[in-house]
């Protein structure tokens, strides 16, 4: 795929990071809660009503226990003692009651709907906010990440969310409100044996926590075991050719086995131990239950005094019963929750995994130096409004002044040194220079860095040592977006978009033509076979442009880069599918296309790079020669033995 | 489809069989236990009766242990249930995947197998789980309590009767205005994980265009009908509680009001009809009623979610591979000979003009041919036609005399090593890349490979020799060396026919002419298959076929060719301006 390291192979020191068993403990990160909480910071009002509305339903279920607790005592009995039965008491209270569940119900409908929207836009929020982070990372993140692992986080990640927000963060509001109603209602009937509840209480959120903590970190793995098959997925479909032609479907299948061996052991982990911690919960009630039967029964028979906020008299049988009752109340709504406990843990452990990509430092920009079309006033360079054909870089300048400078396409590099790991150099000393309008070539046999050399000039990379300067200007004060738009590229690896050609063809230009795609695609000699697919230029092409032939795909990119009409252009390898009669077309029109701009060439192809002002010969991230075709031919050194190499075999 | 879903349970029968059996246990003590509670109170607190206290105590938390054990193994059991059966649901896709050609991937697309192999069979899983716990418990206590009410006063349970159709009616709306939506909601999914994974592969694209904006307004607008879809679909779900309690609180009422009378006429009397004992009663088991429903309300939502997932994975499951082993498979490939007979071939679409058109070629074993062709002619759909990577649509291949078609596929595929133009190199090591050629090499065969494929001395270089850790794609070797890599891992499988599609391209000509050397002289029984660009690539070769428009426009040796075909000669004298020079 990309070209990375070219240059003498850097050695990703990352291994692989899944690994049965072997992965560190994995926690959530700190704060994870208190940051998904702010992605719902858009959604206060709608939080508020949805609050009030669990209070609403909260208050008719709790209107509906009296009531019915009442219901024999205060309307059926007196109607019995009467000698001919009257309802009316019995009907009006029926139908207060039928108002109030309709109110609970209605409460209920509306924050179960209001939180759909709150957990869908929060969603929806962060998706696009990691994506939108995404696009800010450097090339290297792109290089040491899986790609399936990181698709991972966009579906199976904030599906954890999903249910979490919607479902689980009312249920657990709603307990919260039962359970505190209910210690109230304790304090009111006793201190001393709502003490005892306290300190059970606290026994029981320790072993909950125990359980949960498990629980967690094998929801960790878990999500992290996702990403990893996920990526394997990935990964394996992306190069299913190369398993077909090499029968490797048994091996790909024993990989896959073995993590989906390892996600199978995390899930399990996980969901057990969340299972388990209902029955416990439950448990842990029945036995607070009776122990309360047994202090309770003795503190009364010993007459002890009773403090509540009802008064302080001696603990009687009736209290005892009731705070039973209310000890059941208290375990209840814990117990329930307990189930969702799975659901949130499971969206913490997906939460700090979109974390995790939230935080990987963007791309460093601290340039300020900008692109603009420009004019020529009077002689000055002028900031033009519309789009010209001339280009100037906008400097702003500590005094407050801004000067313009013309986009030549002037580059050149001093002393430059690089490496894409700290200690391992990969270009030396490298000093270049390309005039305005030149074509500079680079040739060297493979992994000399010529590659790597472009990935300097467009940043993807940093340089360690030494200075590129582009028109004179320290390409580090250029801002990266304006610096890359000035440079047109067409890669080694042809990545096409899922869309039409068309699209495809606009991609560096969005506001081209079709006239202008076409004449791009023509120049490329591509218009011939893109008239030919089933739909010509609005043929939709999928999958990487599956079924465009490597060369054709080559020729779509080329005429991409022709769109964008950039005044600096790099051809990386453009050209190395395409047959040299093509090829020789394609020249021809690149290089009316780019008269007068700077042209960089890469190419293992001679004939492609023939015919450039400068050629520049690398050797082990070395420039060893420099000159025209004819003079590095006379000179008879490197470039002559890679030109003539086939003689010299025979 | 729950059928096909189920096949996938296997070994994890027996804890999908346990979960509701432990769960019903559990349940039973959920029942006890409430029993054993009122007593104590009724009869130990009440009566000040301490030893009774105690007892019931005891026997309380005899019961509270096994309630905890029960629900413990539930819980155990239905995890293991449901990861397992998650785990063969993948193990079974993704086994079906390996079978698929190259047109089933095509048709489902590489994003949307990657969520249904993860994002749905967790839907399922989820569900599965929900299932095994909720699905027996919930019904059974439904008609444990709706029995228990009948016994009481069958006449007002009628209500409950009366409530159920309107619930059940109430739910199925539900369900048929929300499931075509999730249906939907997946296939934006799908699209969803498509735009991730080709801005992923092509971020060199997106920043040296700066069109990062125009990526994210591209997910934002899939992430916004997402949004549109998911909100619409669980806005509708959102019925499903509110209805529950409609019917729940309505029944309450009524039996309240009709209660109500009917302990009246009867004077309270419980030999005569309704007392107030027995009316607690109906109105405690009509909230068990509605915790139940609850539950299942619960397993309700999970189900419709999950039944879109579903059918994307039987969808999955029940693809039948179009390319498939015949029924009597030839074992062994004789020889390196190849034939085209009369072979028309085109990728499906049926609009499009065959990509070969009647093509006739005959290869003898051992010969070295080189193919050359303009961009698009369809040189590497020919040669992909020889390991059987598609099938003919017209005519036949035959490698040793025998139709591709008849031989087993892995044995032909084992005996034509073929390089892609397209390489890839997978994560992991130089040596685990190159074992992909033959799992058994020893360490001198490999290197012997690789000093054919002009390999070794590069490998060497690196820091940890062989065991250099390749980046996902190879983006850490350069192209070149990536090229060599990979023709080495062909060489290592020892094939009787040997394909390399334009497999050079970014290697020097020196190191080209090296490699064609070190092939000609060390495997000279190989039939080996060069596709270039290059004329001095293949002009050494035994054949050269010149492919033009899907057809061959010419054949014969450098000689010949140079003497006969208009083609050949162009692209030969384009690529040796100035004479003597050649490239």
């Amino acid at each position: 795929m990309s070209l990375r390291t070219k240059g003498v192979p850097s050695v990703s020191k990352t291994p692989p990071k899944t690994a049965e068993g072997k992965t560190p403990v994995r926690r959530f990160r700190p704060g994870t809660v208190k940051r998904l909480f702010s992605y719902m910071s858009d959604y206060k009002i709608q939080i508020v009503l949805v609050v009030a509305c669990i209070l609403l339903s909260a208050a008719a279920n709790a209107a509906s226990s009296l009531f019915i607790q009442r219901l024999i005592d205060d309307y059926i009995a007196p109607i019995l003692l009467e000698k001919s039965p009257v309802f009316t008491g019995l009907l009006r209270a029926i139908f207060l009651m039928a108002c109030i569940y309709l109110a609970g119900i209605l409460a209920t409908l509306f924050y179960n709907r209001v939180m759909v929207v709150v957990a869908q836009g929060t969603l929806k929020k962060i998706r696009d906010k990691m994506f939108h982070h995404m696009q800010t990372l450097p090339v290297r993140y792109f290089d040491t990440h899986s790609f399936g692992d990181t698709m991972s986080r966009y579906t199976n990640d904030i599906d954890t969310l999903r249910q979490m927000i919607s479902q689980s963060m009312p249920q657990l509001f709603a307990a919260l409100v039962n359970v505190t109603a209910v210690f109230l209602a304790m304090l009111y009937l006793s201190f001393e044996l709502t003490a005892f509840v306290v300190v059970f209480t606290f026994l029981i959120l320790m072993v909950v926590r125990k359980i949960a903590g498990k629980s967690s970190v094998f929801f960790m793995r878990q999500q992290d075991s996702l990403g990893d098959v996920n990526g394997y997925i990935e990964e394996m479909i992306n190069g299913q050719k190369v398993v077909k032609v090499f029968c490797h479907e048994e091996k790909a299948e024993e990989a896959f086995d073995r993590k989906n061996g390892e996600l199978c052991y995390c899930s399990t982990q996980a969901n057990q131990y969340g299972n388990v911690l209902m029955p416990v919960l439950f448990s842990m009630g029945y036995m607070l239950y009776v122990l309360l039967a047994v202090v309770g029964g003795a503190l009364a028979l010993a007459g002890v005094q009773n403090f509540g906020m009802a008064g302080i008299g001696v603990l009687t049988i009736g209290t005892i019963a009731s705070f039973l009752t209310l000890s059941r109340a208290f375990v209840n709504p814990i117990g329930q929750v307990s189930q969702q406990i799975n659901l949130v843990i499971m969206a913490l452990a997906g939460a700090s995994r979109i974390f995790d990509l939230m935080d990987e430092e963007s791309e460093a920009d601290n340039g300020y130096v900008t692109l603009v079309n420009a004019k020529i006033e009077n002689g000055e360079i002028r900031e033009a409004g519309e789009r010209t054909d001339l280009w100037a870089w906008k400097h702003p300048h500590r005094d407050g002044t801004t000067t313009y400078t013309r986009l030549t396409g002037d580059i050149r590099f001093f002393d430059v040194d690089f490496g894409y790991e700290d200690n391992k150099t990969v270009l030396h000393n490298v000093t270049l220079y390309a005039e305005p309008g030149q074509k500079v070539a680079f040739v060297g046999s493979t992994g000399a860095g010529k590659t790597t050399i472009t990935n300097l000039i467009n940043r993807f990379y940093d340089i360690a040592d030494g200075k590129i300067r582009y028109d004179n200007i320290n390409i580090n004060k250029i801002k990266k977006a304006d610096l890359r738009r000035s440079l047109g590229m067409v890669l080694q690896d042809v990545h096409l978009f899922t869309g039409t050609v068309l699209e495809n063809l606009r991609y560096g230009k969005l506001d081209a033509t079709d006239e202008e795609c076409i004449a791009a695609a023509r120049l490329a000699n591509a218009d011939g076979f893109i008239r030919m697919l089933p739909d010509g230029y609005n043929t939709v092409l999928e999958g990487d442009g599956g079924g465009l032939s490597q060369g054709q795909k080559q020729l779509i990119s080329i005429a991409r880069a022709a769109v964008a009409d950039p005044p600096v252009m790099i051809l990386d390898e453009a050209t190395s599918s395409i047959d040299t009669r093509t090829e020789a077309i394609v020249q021809k029109g690149m290089d009316a296309l780019m008269k007068g701009r700077t042209v960089f060439v890469i190419a293992h192809r001679l004939s492609t790079v023939r015919n450039a002002d400068v050629i520049m010969v690398l050797e082990h991230g070395r420039i060893v020669e420099r000159g025209s075709h004819e003079k590095l031919m006379q000179d008879k050194g490197r470039y002559y033995q890679l030109y003539t190499g086939a003689f010299e075999l025979e | 489809m729950i059928k096909k879903l189920a096949g996938s349970i296997r070994q994890y029968k027996k804890d999908s069989i346990l979960t509701p059996v432990y769960v019903v246990l559990e349940a039973i003590m959920d029942v006890v236990i409430p029993i054993l509670m009122a007593n104590l109170i009724d009869y130990g607190i009440d009566e000040k009766n301490m030893p009774y206290v105690m007892r019931m105590g005891a026997g309380l938390l005899l019961c509270a242990v096994l309630a905890l054990l029960f629900g413990a193994l539930a819980g155990r059991s239905a995890a293991i249930a449901s990861s397992g059966l998650a785990k063969n649901l993948r193990h079974d896709m993704y086994y079906k995947v390996q079978e698929f050609s190259f047109s089933n991937i095509d048709k489902f697309s590489a994003a949307s197998i990657v969520t249904r192999l993860t994002t749905d069979v967790t839907n399922i899983q989820n569900a599965y789980q929900m299932l095994l716990r909720v699905a027996i418990r919930s019904p059974a206590m439904l008609i444990f309590c709706l029995v228990v009410s009948f016994r009481i006063d069958a006449g007002l349970s009628m209500v409950f009767l009366l409530a159920i159709p309107v619930l059940g009616a109430g739910l199925l709306l539900v369900i048929s205005h929300v499931h075509p939506i999730f249906q939907r909601v997946f296939r934006t999914y799908d699209r969803l994980n498509n735009v991730v994974q080709e801005n992923l592969r092509a971020i060199r694209v997106v920043k040296a265009f700066t069109r990062e904006r125009y990526e994210e307004k591209k997910f934002t607008d899939i992430s916004q009908s997402i949004y549109e879809d998911f909100s619409k679909a669980e806005k509708r779900l959102a019925f499903n509680m509110p209805l529950m309690q409609l019917c729940v609180y309505g029944s309450m009422l009524l039996i309240s009001w009709l209660g109500a009378r009917a302990i009246v006429a009867s004077g309270n009397n419980p030999a005569l009809g309704l007392s107030t004992g027995g009316f607690m009663g109906l109105i405690t088991y009509s909230m068990q009623i509605l915790m139940s429903l609850m539950m299942l309300s619960m397993v309700f939502v999970m189900i419709i979610i999950s039944r879109a997932s579903a059918e994307r994975i039987t969808e999955l499951l029940d693809e039948e591979s179009s390319l498939k082993n015949c029924a009597d498979p030839v074992p062994e490939v004789k020889d390196g000979s190849v034939s085209f007979e009369d072979v028309v071939f085109s990728y499906g679409r049926k609009t499009e003009k065959p990509v070969l058109d009647h093509v006739d070629v005959r290869i003898a074993s051992g010969q070295t041919v080189g193919i050359i062709g303009g961009t698009g002619s369809s040189k590497s759909s020919f040669v992909q036609l020889i390991p059987r990577l598609y099938d003919v649509t017209g005519g036949r291949v035959t490698v040793g005399g025998v139709d591709v078609r008849n031989y087993d596929l892995s044995s032909l595929r084992n005996q034509v090593a073929m390089v892609l133009q397209k390489n890839v190199l997978f994560s992991g090591t130089v040596r685990e890349n190159l074992l992909w050629g033959d799992e058994n090499a020893t360490d001198e065969e490999m290197v012997r490979a690789c000093k054919l494929a002009q390999a070794d001395g590069f490998i060497r270089e690196f820091p940890d020799r062989y065991d250099t850790y390749i980046d996902q794609g190879g983006t850490n070797v350069s192209g070149g060396q990536k090229q060599r890599i990979c023709i080495a891992r062909a060489l290592l499988k020892k094939p009787k026919i040997l394909i390399l599609d334009d497999s050079t391209s970014a290697v020097d000509t020196k190191t080209d002419a090296l490699i064609r050397r070190a092939l000609r002289d060390e495997i000279p029984d190989t039939t080996k298959i060069i596709i270039a660009q290059r004329i001095s690539s293949v002009q050494d070769a035994d054949l050269i076929l010149v492919l033009d428009d899907g057809k061959i426009a010419a054949s014969g040796t450098h000689e010949e060719l140079l003497k006969t075909s208009r083609i050949y000669r162009e692209v030969y004298e384009s690529q040796n301006e100035g004479g003597a020079v050649r490239e």
